[in-house]
């Protein structure tokens, strides 16, 4: 498998990049880790004229933490966000759902933004956004947007990004401090995209629920926050009635595919299996 | 020269390093370096790269094929269609099977990713640059991808090459998508045992298409040195000499004119026993371009093109009494060959050993009959790490003999150890045809369910269920036993060939003066380490040390003509080969020690490693010592010189057996199977080098938990396949493998020189119907008696939602 | 598209090439540089037998241009040894343990084994698997493979202590 012919950039700024981006337009894509864009050349389903490669772009390669408020660059890796304590600290959900994306080898190049920006249902990181209601932050040479994450994710590989805008930074404001999460995947081996996945962050005060997010991975077209699943379980006892009519909710939602994985009857019960468990899971990591 | 060795038996024998020794194997210095010597890893200088246009569609007309753009790119030398090759008589090649298959598709394409125009360029990214270019225009046609539609009558025509040959490679063809009825047993008898029986257990079980998938994928460099008209074919070939034969036969280029060679090859499992048109269209290219041209194919061209495995829908009766004695066994297979026969199996065996199928049982009465059919799927029927066949005729019987076992409510084992084969009645003859050499099946399962504790196991699966019933676990236990007998070493040339040769094989063995050696053989290892092993044996039977001896195969300049590696056949046939060879030689040495220590060869005795007088141990010729006087002594009436060759044909299949035990934990909710524990006891009769069967039952038990539990090439009825890269296609990683526990038994082949029977492909053959009876046990008491593999998660739900056992 | 001019270390040794940017790393390393222990085995980023170590990360360098190492540092099975030529303790162990069968994993499980073991020098039996869980063999169900692992951090955890 051998991809097409194409330019090679390397970009030292995001300036420079978008520059780039406007001059050659839809004639360039951007590659980060490239290993969502990389074997969709090599099928040739994806054939740029001009590959922009942003890994020498310093400043979207760092964690900040400020408070409770978090910046993730574009091109922090999964495997630097798993080393990062501060931010497991803070929030060990995304270790716990890096941890669970591809092998190491792929973690170690594949990154976050590359993880959220394309719009391949199946990748993890999206949900988790949704979940943690992360705002996306695009720039052209226009100017920069905010997109919220639960707004960014149109149709399979349709985003709210244009081709002239970079997906530089993710923020979002971490859950307080006590918080519970999990996230609960089914795959048909390690490495494997979900057969179906729920994303939970849950805080109680006693045995009532003061706030659920659940996101879904991979059960339909694009990543879905489970809203009304969400909801219902606000000012609830967290038991088998209130579980039961969040997973209800949340199957209600999905849409998946139907591939190798599972026909849809089995990814939609398993999106009701996979809620459920994170629910009970993310009671326990309450602290 | 005598003096008094100070070194003592038990020692020498180990020094030798001969059979029964945990070797460290040789082959391994090179490839924990990365110095192995792959296909992919020769460059010759001006080596040209050839790639495949291929048919996106199942079946389809070729209206046009427009080769003017692809051929405007800098770097293409020439592409090839079947226009170019049919003055050559080359657009269709003989297949192993008696069939012919399209090198390059001829008017038609009759699967997806047929290869339809092989484009030459100067390096493997032009080639597929033009690869893109070469503009084919297509009418599809309707395509037949359920095997059980092929015998329609308004089933489309599928082969129109042979449509009037109503008279096929094996008998009649009785529609134009059959290819052969095989029968084998007495129909008559059988069907009259299942009506006179007072059980009868009826099942359909498919056995799906899967793939070897070995890591690295085919692939070859041919070069034509048009000067001294010579043809040398490097390629990952199983069987190098079987390839050399094919290739002088197709090419008309004289036998002795061309050289096969099989590198380094970075696993098979049965996948690199055919012949490709790759290979073919290289060889074309380099005779036409007067170049070097090299073939590798990617992952998803692998996974779609070279070489399926199984696609037998099988039909299985078994009867019995009522307390549970095996009556008579009737089958049909309804055998998916897709659109070529490109089976490997033996010429006379269009079906293989299938009729393998009585299995470790003493059944009185069976009949077999397998009806092939063309469907627009891609040819194979390869023996994927099994004999050929024999792993959907273990499935067959094993899962058959857990549902009867389940309708006649006994527990499975007893049923078992009921009907075995008793110890006593080997040789045995079965009702299919084939004589069992040997085996002990009774202390091999009684041993396996000590070990494991079976009756512990039982117990604790009685508890589960009733907890499950209280609401108390959603998991259910399943175990499962499998009881496989593997038919190896093929075989006896009086029933054996492949297109016509013989599967006999080969060793030559040279003793260097110094007592060193090297041994040369018709087979080819593709990761078994026979480098090590051909060694030990040869050790022990002429006492030099391993450490001593060079093996050498592949090719075919060198090596003595055999068969190849595959259907674990070289051990029961090269090693004892490599055992007979050893054995004229030490005759020989035998004669020069009688010359050497002045005494008649009757009064020497052999001891390890030399030839000692009878009665007097400390009067000896070590051997090292023998190999110096065989070239610079003269002896009267001896030639010079230390060498032999054995070309040795069978007298009989080897036959290794196993008693393997699975347990599983299923979670109903996910679908999700946890293989708790596995314990695999192989019998292989005399172990040659335990570290290395230990390793072929580790590997050849992965592949059976991904074939139960994953493995599937599924088409659409489109006739696209679906999910043929490794991100759909089950190859599980270390984590989803579970620790494997071994164990054995030893009961040597009665006609094998040393007693060895093969193993490489045991675990395949008994570790997929364990997995699938320790699933279906989980169900069986809520009346599960059979459902398809794999066993993935969606269809163990799916069996759990049936069953009202799913929230 | 013009070719491009690429400079990178590989196994110690600064090499300067001139390469179509499209050309992947593996290519580049088995056919430019004439490495070819590390292997293709499926096009796709799933098995593993290319892994290379790129500044101290076990990377595919079946999914990376040759442009996208440029500047940086590659260490491939060949670079494994140690400097006097003595075979490194993993791959010792492979050979000691039966830790490989047709060898064409092999040099990526080695590759990746060696990064691994610098990531965490005594992993548990669960940590070996989950860290080896991008290279796939098709021979040696990994038990033998965990176990050169496992005895290859235990001799190297000697090794260190004594010097």
């Amino acid at each position: 498998m051998i991809p097409g012919s194409f330019d090679y950039h390397r970009p030292q700024s995001v300036s420079e990049a978008l520059a780039m981006l406007a001059d050659m337009g839809d004639e360039a894509i951007i590659v980060a880790g490239g290993h969502s864009l990389i074997p969709m050349m090599k099928l040739r389903m994806a054939i740029p004229e001009n590959l922009i490669d942003i890994q020498d772009i310093a400043d979207i390669q760092n964690i900040s933490i400020s408070g409770l408020d978090v910046v993730i660059g574009a091109m922090v890796t999964q495997a630097e966000l798993i080393a990062s304590e501060p931010l497991n600290a803070l929030c060990p959900l995304l270790r716990e759902t890096a941890l669970q994306i591809a092998d190491p080898q792929i973690r170690n190049v594949g990154t976050v933004g590359g993880n959220v920006a394309n719009g391949d249902p199946g990748n993890d990181m999206p949900a988790i956004m949704q979940v943690l209601d992360a705002t996306f932050v695009l720039q052209s040479n226009e100017g920069t947007r905010e997109v919220k994450a639960r707004d960014y994710y149109e149709a399979a590989y349709f985003t709210a990004r244009t081709d002239l805008e970079i997906l530089t930074s993710i923020k979002f404001t971490a859950p307080p401090a006590g918080h519970g999460s999990c996230y609960m995947k089914q795959k048909r081996k390690i490495g494997d995209y979900a057969t179906a996945a729920a994303a939970v962050v849950l805080t109680m005060d006693g045995d009532i629920v003061t706030s659920a997010s659940i996101g879904l991975t991979n059960v339909s077209d694009t990543p879905l926050y489970a809203a009304q699943a969400s909801s219902l379980l606000v000012g609830k006892k967290l038991d088998e009635a209130s579980i039961k009519a969040a997973s209800t909710a949340a199957k209600a939602i999905t849409d998946p595919a139907e591939d190798s994985r599972g026909p849809k009857e089995f990814r939609t019960h398993l999106t009701g299996v996979m809620v459920d468990r994170a629910l009970r899971q993310s009671a326990k990591t309450i602290r | 020269m005598n003096e008094q060795s100070p070194i003592s038996p038990e020692d020498r024998i180990k020094n030798l390093k001969g059979i029964g020794s945990s070797r460290k194997r040789v082959e391994d210095a090179r490839f924990t370096q990365g110095a192995g010597n792959y296909v992919d890893d020769i460059n010759l200088p001006g080596m040209l790269f050839g790639d495949f246009v291929r048919s996106p569609h199942g079946h389809a007309r070729i209206i046009s094929i427009d080769k003017e753009a692809a051929l405007a790119v800098p770097g293409v030398i020439a592409i090839l269609t079947a226009a170019d090759l049919k003055p050559l008589n080359l657009h269709y090649m003989p297949t192993l099977a008696g069939d012919v298959q399209a090198v390059l598709a001829d008017e038609k394409v009759l699967f997806q990713n047929q290869e339809v125009a092989f484009v030459i360029a100067e390096d493997r990214y032009i080639a597929a640059d033009a690869v893109e270019l070469v503009d084919v225009e297509y009418e599809a046609l309707p395509a037949l991808t359920d095997a059980f539609k092929a015998l329609d009558d308004d089933a489309p025509l599928l082969r129109e090459d042979i449509k009037d040959k109503m008279e096929g490679a094996h008998g009649p063809r009785k529609h134009h998508n059959h290819i052969f009825l095989w029968e084998e047993g007495d129909k008559e008898a059988t069907e009259a045992a299942l009506s006179q029986s007072e059980i009868v257990v009826e099942e359909e079980i498919t056995y799906q298409r899967v793939h070897p998938c070995p890591l690295e994928t085919c692939g070859c460099v041919a070069s034509m040195d048009k000067i001294n008209g010579k043809l040398t074919l490097w390629g990952t070939f199983q069987a190098p000499h079987a390839v050399r034969t094919v290739a002088s036969l197709i090419t008309n280029i004289p036998e002795h004119n061309i050289r096969v060679v099989s590198p380094d090859i970075g696993g098979g499992f049965g996948n690199k026993v055919g012949v490709y048109p790759g290979y073919i269209c290289s060889v074309v290219a380099s005779i036409v371009t007067g170049k070097p041209v090299k073939w590798i194919e990617d992952r998803i061209e692998n996974l779609t093109s070279t070489a399926f495995a199984r696609d037998y829908h099988m039909t299985g009766k078994l009867s019995a009494t009522k307390d549970g004695k095996i009556t008579g066994l009737w089958c049909h297979v309804l055998a998916d060959h897709g659109a070529f026969d490109a089976c490997a199996d033996p010429t006379k065996f269009p079906a293989g050993f299938f009729h393998i199928v009585t299995g470790s049982y003493d059944i009185p009465v069976a009949y077999v009959g397998v009806d092939g059919v063309y469907t627009n799927k891609a040819p194979g029927g390869v023996a994927y790490r099994c004999s050929f066949r024999v792993t959907e005729a273990a499935y067959l019987i094993e899962r058959m003999v857990d549902i009867l076992a389940h309708k006649l409510d006994m527990d499975p084992a007893e049923l078992r150890l009921k009907n075995f084969i008793k110890k006593e009645q080997f040789p045995y003859q079965s009702a299919l045809g084939w004589e069992y050499d040997s085996g002990d099946y009774h202390t091999a399962l009684e041993k396996g369910m000590a070990t494991v504790d079976y009756k512990a196991l039982r117990a604790e699966q009685v508890e589960k269920r009733a907890a499950f019933d209280r609401g108390e676990t959603r998991s259910l236990m399943g175990i499962g036993i499998a009881f496989f007998t593997e038919i190896v070493g093929a075989g006896p040339v009086k029933n054996c060939d492949i297109l016509g040769l013989g599967m006999f094989d080969s060793c030559e063995i040279r003793i260097h003066p110094t007592g060193s050696a090297i041994a040369r053989l018709g087979t080819i290892s593709q990761g078994q380490g026979h480098a090590t092993t051909f060694a030990q044996i040869l050790a022990t039977e002429i006492g030099l040390p391993a450490e001593d001896i060079t093996v050498e195969e592949g090719d075919t300049d060198t090596a003595p003509y055999g068969l190849g590696t595959y259907g674990s056949r070289s051990t029961p046939v090269a090693g004892a080969a490599t055992a007979m060879a050893g054995r004229k030689i030490r005759a020989k040495a035998q004669m020069i020690a009688a010359y050497l220590l002045e005494v008649h060869e009757g009064d020497l005795e052999w001891d390890i490693d030399r030839f000692v007088i009878k009665g007097n141990p400390d009067a000896h010729k070590t051997m090292k010592e023998i190999a110096f006087a065989a070239y610079n002594q003269a002896i009267p009436g001896l030639e010079p010189g230390l060498e032999a060759v054995s070309y040795y044909d069978p007298p009989n299949m080897t036959y290794p057996f196993g008693a393997y035990i699975c347990v599983v934990d299923i979670d109903v909710d996910t679908g999700v199977t946890d293989v708790r524990r596995f314990y695999a006891l192989d019998d292989c009769g005399t172990r040659i080098n335990p570290m290395i069967i230990e390793g072929q039952v580790h590997g050849g038990l992965t592949e059976a938990l991904a074939i139960a539990m994953g493995q599937e090439i599924s088409y659409d009825e489109m006739g696209n396949v679906k999910g043929a890269s490794l991100m759909d296609f089950y190859l599980p990683t270390a984590v989803e493998t579970p620790h494997w526990e071994t164990d054995f038994t030893e009961t040597p082949s009665p006609h094998h020189p040393i007693g060895a029977k093969g193993v490489g492909e045991s675990p395949n053959v008994g570790g997929v119907p364990a997995f699938s009876n320790a699933v279906h046990d989980a169900f069986a008491h809520k009346g599960l008696t059979h459902t398809q593999m794999p066993h993935d998660h969606w269809r163990v739900w799916q069996t759990a939602e049936k069953l009202g056992l799913t929230k | 598209m013009s070719k491009m001019h690429v400079k990178m270390t590989v196994n110690g040794k600064e090499v300067e090439a001139l390469a179509e940017p499209r050309t992947l790393l593996i290519h580049f390393l088995r056919e430019n540089q004439q490495l070819t222990g590390s292997h293709i085995g499926c096009d796709t980023g799933h098995c593993g037998a290319c892994t290379v170590d790129i500044d101290g990360k076990s990377v595919k360098s079946c999914m990376t241009f040759v442009g996208q190492t440029a500047g940086k540092s590659v260490t491939t099975i060949e670079g494994i040894a140690n400097p006097d030529g003595s075979l490194h303790v993993l791959q010792e162990s492979f050979k000691e343990h039966h830790g490989l069968q047709c060898g064409f994993c092999t040099p990526g499980m080695i590759t990746r084994a060696y990064r691994l073991l610098q990531e965490n020098p005594s992993p548990t039996e669960e940590e070996i698997r989950y860290g080896i869980s991008g290279n796939l063999c098709r021979c040696t169900g990994y038990q033998n493979i965990v176990k050169s692992i496992q005895a290859a951090a235990e001799t190297l955890k000697i090794q260190e202590a004594a010097e």
